[in-house]
């Protein structure tokens, strides 16, 4: 059944424009989304965008090209708050990571996928603290750890998510001819 | 599971090409990116225009999201007051029969307020809002406290502008888009008020710890008179931000001041009110300006106080 869902029927088929835009499209989504659900004293949401790039690399690599990480970044960097830059270097290094990590231990499952993007998140917000300080914002270490705790336990459910996506990304639609 | 063998693509030069330069355009983004961060280090101010642009368009689906946010407190709100509005009742009717009492009170105090300052020929100091607006989003996930609001420069928000909820001071207008703009909030560790009690008026430096609170750093050294409950207000020391706003209850004590929790929590209001700067040049109520003599005499011993502060702050 999972090889038809993919395969094209009689007049209708996948739209190519939704199946190659919705990882894009959806991690400049989770970019702009811990922003919106409340007005926050202190960082408490988890980094949504970089949490849906790992997972799609994770769940389809290839599917992102391996500059990906240099664009998304930017978009990130234009909501996050942070210096711009810091988000599409930070994405840069970690596409490319992520392929070096991919060729030396090519056999995965759920948990070795979930401990590399634990390390990946955690780095990221160490590193996204480290930044903010020099810029001239600096908090104490322990106000991020709670973020840190919750980026690590959401992170599953937001492989589940883009998961869900994925589905629907290759969603079949009525052709002519 | 194993990875997809798009490594090896075979004898074909072009998959070959396409991986190897897919690979360089990656290494070309970490640079350029770490370049353009060491730029927006050093000056903050820059790509501002970008980030405007970015979040003119998301303000739409920010303000929504602001709208159901502010509802879904108030339906809660009215849910929970089902449950405690008998006793509450009783209260507030207590309370009615106080205020008429020191309603009337408050008028004559008022009257005579007045009175006095018209033999004084004082103005009033209290700013009209140049505008109204929501705020719709913030930088959550980032160690910075920055704030977007829905209201721009075709609102006549200008950078600069101090920021408020009913209840207190929110923060400052940093970079204004069209119909958006960007505030520094207070609770950013780059944030700095010039406060005053509001009981006695000790002055001191609010500046943001990143969780909710304010660190408070009196300016006179010696025995700390602070004690917890105490009020600040802003004392519009240097312009900016008005005198008099309210800022921060402090909560606990440190060594040189104490830790303070700020007023205008927007999780309560997200209705904010811009303001105009405060320029206290423009105050007729002060003294005129110094001649430019004694101008420059007091500014260089300024920088030399604000050198030793910073020496200070350092040695620690």
């Amino acid at each position: 059944m999972p090889a038809n869902r993919l395969s094209r029927r009689i007049s209708r088929a996948p739209s190519p424009l939704i199946a190659y835009a919705a990882p894009w499209a959806t991690v400049a989504l989770a970019s702009c989304l811990p922003g919106w659900p409340l007005i926050a004293m202190a960082p408490i949401m988890p980094p949504l965008g970089f949490m849906t790039l790992l997972a799609w690399r994770q769940l389809h690599p290839g599917l992102l090209p391996v500059w990906a990480g240099a664009v998304l970044g930017m978009v990130d960097d234009l909501f996050s708050g942070a210096p711009f830059g810091a988000a599409m270097a930070l994405w840069s290094v970690t596409m490319i990571v992520m392929d070096v990590i991919e060729a030396r231990f090519p056999w995965r499952n759920f948990l070795t996928d979930w401990l590399v993007a634990g390390v990946f998140i955690i780095a990221y917000l160490a590193l996204g603290w480290v930044i903010a300080g020099r810029s001239g914002g600096m908090i104490a270490p322990e106000l991020i750890m709670p973020q840190g705790l919750v980026a690590l336990v959401a992170y599953p459910m937001v492989g589940r998510t883009v998961g869900l996506i994925d589905r629907w990304r290759l969603m079949r639609f009525r052709v002519l001819g | 599971m194993a990875p997809p063998g798009n490594r090896r693509p075979g004898y074909s030069r072009r998959a070959h090409n396409n991986i190897f330069f897919a690979y360089v355009a990656a290494g070309v983004g970490a640079l350029v990116g770490g370049a353009l961060l060491f730029g927006s280090m050093s000056s903050t101010g820059n790509f501002a225009s970008l980030r405007n642009m970015a979040s003119d368009v998301t303000q739409p689906a920010a303000k929504l999201s602001a709208q159901g946010r502010s509802a879904a407190g108030g339906a809660w709100g009215v849910a929970a007051g089902y449950f405690t509005s008998g006793p509450e009742n009783a209260r507030l009717k207590k309370e009615v029969a106080l205020g008429r009492v020191q309603a009337v009170e408050l008028a004559t105090v008022k009257q005579e307020n007045e009175r006095l300052k018209a033999m004084l020929g004082l103005t009033s100091d209290t700013p009209k809002p140049i505008t109204f607006g929501w705020l719709v989003a913030s930088t959550s996930a980032s160690a910075r406290r920055y704030a977007t609001i829905s209201v721009g420069s075709l609102q006549g928000v200008k950078s600069g502008m101090p920021v408020r909820t009913h209840q207190g001071l929110i923060g400052r207008v940093l970079e204004v888009g069209l119909h958006s703009a960007r505030v520094l909030m207070i609770t950013d560790p780059e944030s700095v008020v010039p406060v005053r009690r509001a009981s006695d008026s000790i002055p001191a430096f609010a500046t943001g710890k990143g969780d909710g609170t304010v660190q408070l750093r009196l300016l006179t050294l010696g025995l700390n008179p602070l004690k917890v409950g105490d009020a600040f207000v802003t004392s519009g020391s240097g312009g900016l931000y008005w005198p008099g706003t309210p800022i921060a209850v402090v909560s606990s004590l440190t060594r040189d001041g104490a830790i303070a929790r700020v007023l205008g929590d927007p999780a309560v209001s997200e209705m904010v009110a811009v303001l105009p700067a405060w320029a206290p040049g423009d105050d007729p109520t002060l003294p005129p300006p110094a001649d430019p003599v004694k101008a420059k005499a007091d500014a260089d011993a300024a920088a030399k106080a604000a050198a030793k502060a910073a020496k200070q702050k350092a040695a620690e």
